[in-house]
């Protein structure tokens, strides 16, 4: 295997990584500060992804795509928290875990029958479908690139949105003590709204990108929201860095499992056989690594005790 | 207000009432569709016991019902191409007896709810909800990538399995096997809430400390629990997959997990026939809503949100005194 | 070693900057009432949670029974003989009396591994644990949901389940809280005989109680154990009025 194909599934790796820091952010921050469990965040990224296809569709523009992904997914996740998410905030995990699965019914059934069974299709943007060439003479994507940059952007603003703005100091606040951040004075309701509308955004736009290299479609985001759920128990939750982390893990492991597996057994089984035990040990690859996680810290990398 | 253990009566001879009503007017496809609401009942009474009496919010059961589909699916199939299953170290051949495959069902998913929940339990709380999850979805890709059972298209079973004496084809001989389970089940259940190891269960839920403090281990409670729930599940799977006669990576899903905590829901955490009201409820908006628009889970959905919002309890919660278990 | 049932040998405890517990050292002996007094924030509760099990100290031994615990769970500590309650009632508030007072009979016997005959008709348990109520006195509310009873009943409830537990050396974070005058009385006599049964180390803000039971006192400031000793010499000690019973009496 040559350097040039592991360099580039490295990068890979790291693309898919970064698509599920922005899922995972978003879910850890929420549980953090308002201590809610959202499975309907992959409803959120999906609605992401729809609100740019259609948008692309009739405008042609995937900037004005991008930008209609953030404000749709905010806007329907400041209405959800609104309507549903605030009323569980005091209940246990269970009824929230019931409320935010049967959000995901009725926004995936809405959105079928809204669009459709049949995937969409967004198009990678004339300006980035080609490849860029790295130094050591590697052509890359330059979409992905694009992607790992945006991942990289987000998460500098995160960490600086959280530990130099007002909005941060009080989402570290209310991530410590709930009660106390209400005897400061802060509408607590508008902050909860706030952080749940700023993760939304986060999914919406991630589920965008992604769209553009995978299909559009319903069902698209659990499959992600199950691997945000991994990342989140690898990094330790409520933990952003922990989030980095665990999802830079998790993406590397995945896509290079994927690759290498079935050439390891290869080595020593005959190739239609090493190629099923491989791909199917890679499957359950991101599951081991959650599992020795577990075994050996069993609150994550970055989780508080 | 009856009370709750008068309600259970009722429900169980509903439910039989239904299969051999259909069963006089000839009406096969009711007695399936009832079949399937006792298969999925059993399946809820599992997951229930991890739930309701231990605490434990598990969206991985679709593992064990899964497990249990695939013990049915790969014996049936090897039994049906007369393949043996593995020749070294020692020959395994596939089988169609029921009993049989009811037995490989249950210890496999028990097997693999102990791994499981030795790994999960060292968690708690919304951690052990994700990590749950996670485990289920990692059976449900390794289904997917396997190619040796079929993959992504699932396994065909041509003939339903045997059991000894009985017509297994004929609807009302199935449902009566599937009922006669199911009753066994709920009475063990029922023994078990009030056993010693209820006793301590449900307080570990309760109060984990109070456990520590009388010299009891809550680890070890809760892992025999889900264990017990994930071999109860794993029966339920292979039943299923003989209603079917097929299987497929769909019993692995994470919509499989979430369903079978929908019965519960509906019907009643912790109830001992929550469970049952649960699923035959589910079968019946299926068949209902189902006729009426093809989006029904929107409809299922926004019922689900209410009952969780403004009906905690369940229809059980709704109608029946809760009852005592230990008095 | 003398007749010592708890030997605590210079545990050190530190959460960051703040030393919870510094170079303790406390023996409770057998037939005696060992009161552990001190100012709020002196370190009681996490000097209590390390006698129980619930936190490990950085340094120093623990031994019950000339065994050392210092590593054991809760569950194995409590299977030797510890017998516990709490400053906040740890109870199952949905169970009955009777039901909480069987777990604990149940913990003590073992077979919680039984998964088929009822648990309430085990003739054994149930005798242990309703004497245990009777001997606390809530034999009349043995069928009443816990989350029903009065926070001083919520007390008795906790020492019930403690003697299910036969211990060879009771626990006690501050069992007198919360209750009137009347409750204290008759715990205060209840727990006078029960030290003939065995040891006890009491933790407790009621310095009627404190001086009426105690044998010995030990007094926490900071961390630190400042004074150890009798009734009288505690009360006559210069530090501890200065440190403690100076601001009660000012």
């Amino acid at each position: 295997m040559s350097t040039v194909l592991i360099i580039e599934q490295i990068l890979n790796g790291l693309q898919f990584g970064v698509m599920l820091f922005l899922m995972a952010a978003g879910l850890t921050l929420i549980f953090g500060v308002m201590g809610l469990i959202n499975l309907a965040h992959g409803s959120l990224y999906m609605v992401g992804a729809f609100a740019a296809a259609a948008v692309a569709a009739s405008t042609g523009s995937f900037l004005l795509a991008l930008a209609a992904s953030l404000a749709a997914a905010a806007i329907v996740g400041a209405i959800i928290e609104l309507v549903v998410i605030r009323r569980l905030y005091d209940r246990d995990h269970l009824d929230q875990v019931l409320a935010t699965f049967a959000l995901i019914l009725i926004f995936s059934e809405t959105t079928r029958w809204l669009f459709g069974s049949f995937p969409l299709f967004l198009d990678v943007p004339e300006a980035l479908s080609g490849t860029v060439t790295l130094p050591g003479g590697i052509a890359y994507s330059s979409y992905r690139l694009m992607i790992i940059s945006v991942g990289i952007i987000v998460a500098v603003g995160l960490f600086l949105l959280i530990s130099k703005t007002r909005i941060g100091m009080r989402i570290r606040a209310g991530e410590n003590d709930r009660e106390m951040i209400g005897a400061l004075g802060v509408d607590i309701s508008k902050l909860y709204t706030l952080i749940f509308a700023l993760g939304a955004a986060l999914a919406g736009l991630s589920g965008a990108l992604v769209g553009a290299i995978q299909s559009v479609q319903v069902g698209m985001g659990e499959p992600v929201l199950i691997l945000a759920f991994v990342v989140i128990v690898i990094g330790g939750i409520g933990s952003i860095k922990g989030a980095l982390v665990g999802a830079i893990l998790v993406g590397l492991t995945d896509t290079l499992g994927r690759v290498m597996l079935p050439l390891f057994f290869a080595n020593f089984m005959e190739q239609s056989s090493a190629t099923s035990v491989g791909s199917s040990l890679a499957s359950m690859s991101i599951y081991i690594l959650m599992a020795a996680v577990l075994i050996f810290k069993p609150t994550g990398l970055f989780g508080r005790a | 207000m009856i009370s709750e253990r008068f309600f259970n009566y009722i429900v169980a001879l509903l439910i039989l009432g239904t299969a051999l009503v259909a069963w006089v007017m000839d009406e096969p496809f009711l007695i399936t569709l009832t079949t399937k609401a006792v298969i999925l009942a059993l399946a809820g009474v599992g997951l229930n016991l991890a739930l309701g009496q231990g605490g434990l919010i598990s969206l991985g059961h679709a593992a064990f019902f899964g497990l249990g589909g695939y013990a049915m699916g790969v014996l049936a199939s090897h039994a049906q191409t007369f393949t043996p299953l593995m020749e070294a170290p020692f020959l395994i051949v596939g089988t169609n007896s029921m009993p049989v495959i009811w037995l490989v069902a249950i210890v496999a998913s028990s097997l693999c709810a102990f791994v499981i929940g030795l790994l999960s339990l060292r968690t708690s709380g919304v951690y052990f909800i994700m990590v749950t999850l996670a485990f289920g979805q990692m059976l449900y890709y390794f289904s997917i990538s396997w190619p040796a059972y079929g993959g992504e298209d699932g396994l065909s079973i041509y003939v339903r399995n045997s059991f000894p004496g009985l017509n297994t084809l004929d609807p009302i001989q199935f449902f009566g096997i599937c009922f006669a389970i199911l009753m066994l089940v709920i009475y063990g259940v029922s023994r078990l809430t009030h056993s010693p190891f209820g006793l301590a269960l449900n307080g570990a839920r309760q109060n984990a400390q109070r456990v520590h403090t009388v010299g009891l281990n809550p680890f070890k409670l809760q892992l025999a629990a889900f264990t017990i729930s994930g071999a109860i599940t794993g029966l339920a799977g292979a039943l299923f997959a003989d209603l079917n006669r097929f299987v497929s990576p769909t019993m692995f899903s994470w919509q499989t997990s979430g369903e079978i905590m929908i019965f519960i829901i509906l019907g009643g955490v912790a109830r001992l026939y929550g469970p049952v009201v649960g699923a035959a409820l589910f079968i019946l908006l299926e068949h209902w809503l189902g006729g009426l628009s093809d989006f029904w889970h929107v409809y299922l959905g926004i019922i689900l949100l209410c009952v969780v919002l403004f009906a905690r309890g369940g229809l059980i919660g709704a109608l029946a005194k809760k009852e005592r278990a230990h008095v | 070693m003398s007749d010592a049932v708890l030997n605590i040998l210079n545990i050190s405890k530190s959460f960051g900057a703040l030393k919870a517990s510094d170079d303790v050292t406390l023996d409770v002996r057998a037939g005696e009432i060992h009161a552990l007094i001190g100012p709020n924030g002196a370190g009681k509760s996490t000097l209590i949670a390390q006698i129980a099990g619930k936190l490990k100290p950085d340094t120093g031994k623990i031994d019950l029974l000339g065994m050392d615990v210092t590593r054991m769970s809760i569950a194995e500590r409590a299977n030797l003989g510890l017998g516990r309650t709490f400053q906040i009632s740890e109870l199952a508030m949905a169970y009955t009396v009777l039901e909480n007072v069987m777990l604990g009979a149940l913990g003590k016997r073992g077979g919680a591994f039984r998964f088929f005959k009822p648990v309430m008709k085990d003739a054994e348990l149930r005798e242990r644990a309703e004497s245990a109520i009777e001997r606390v006195g809530l034999s009349q509310h043995m069928n009443k949901v816990t989350s029903e009873l009065s926070h001083g009943q919520r007390r008795q409830l906790e020492v019930a389940v403690a003697l299910t537990l036969e211990p060879k050396i009771f626990l006690m974070d501050e069992p007198m809280a919360g209750m009137g005058a009347e409750g204290s009385k008759m715990l205060t006599s209840f727990l006078d005989e029960l030290r003939g049964q065995a040891p006890i180390l009491l933790v407790e803000h009621d310095m009627d109680a404190v001086f009426a039971l105690a044998d010995r006192i030990s007094v926490l400031v900071y961390g630190k154990v400042i004074a150890t000793g009798s009734v009288d010499y505690i009360r006559n000690h210069d530090e501890v009025r200065r440190a403690y019973l100076g601001e009660e009496a000012a």
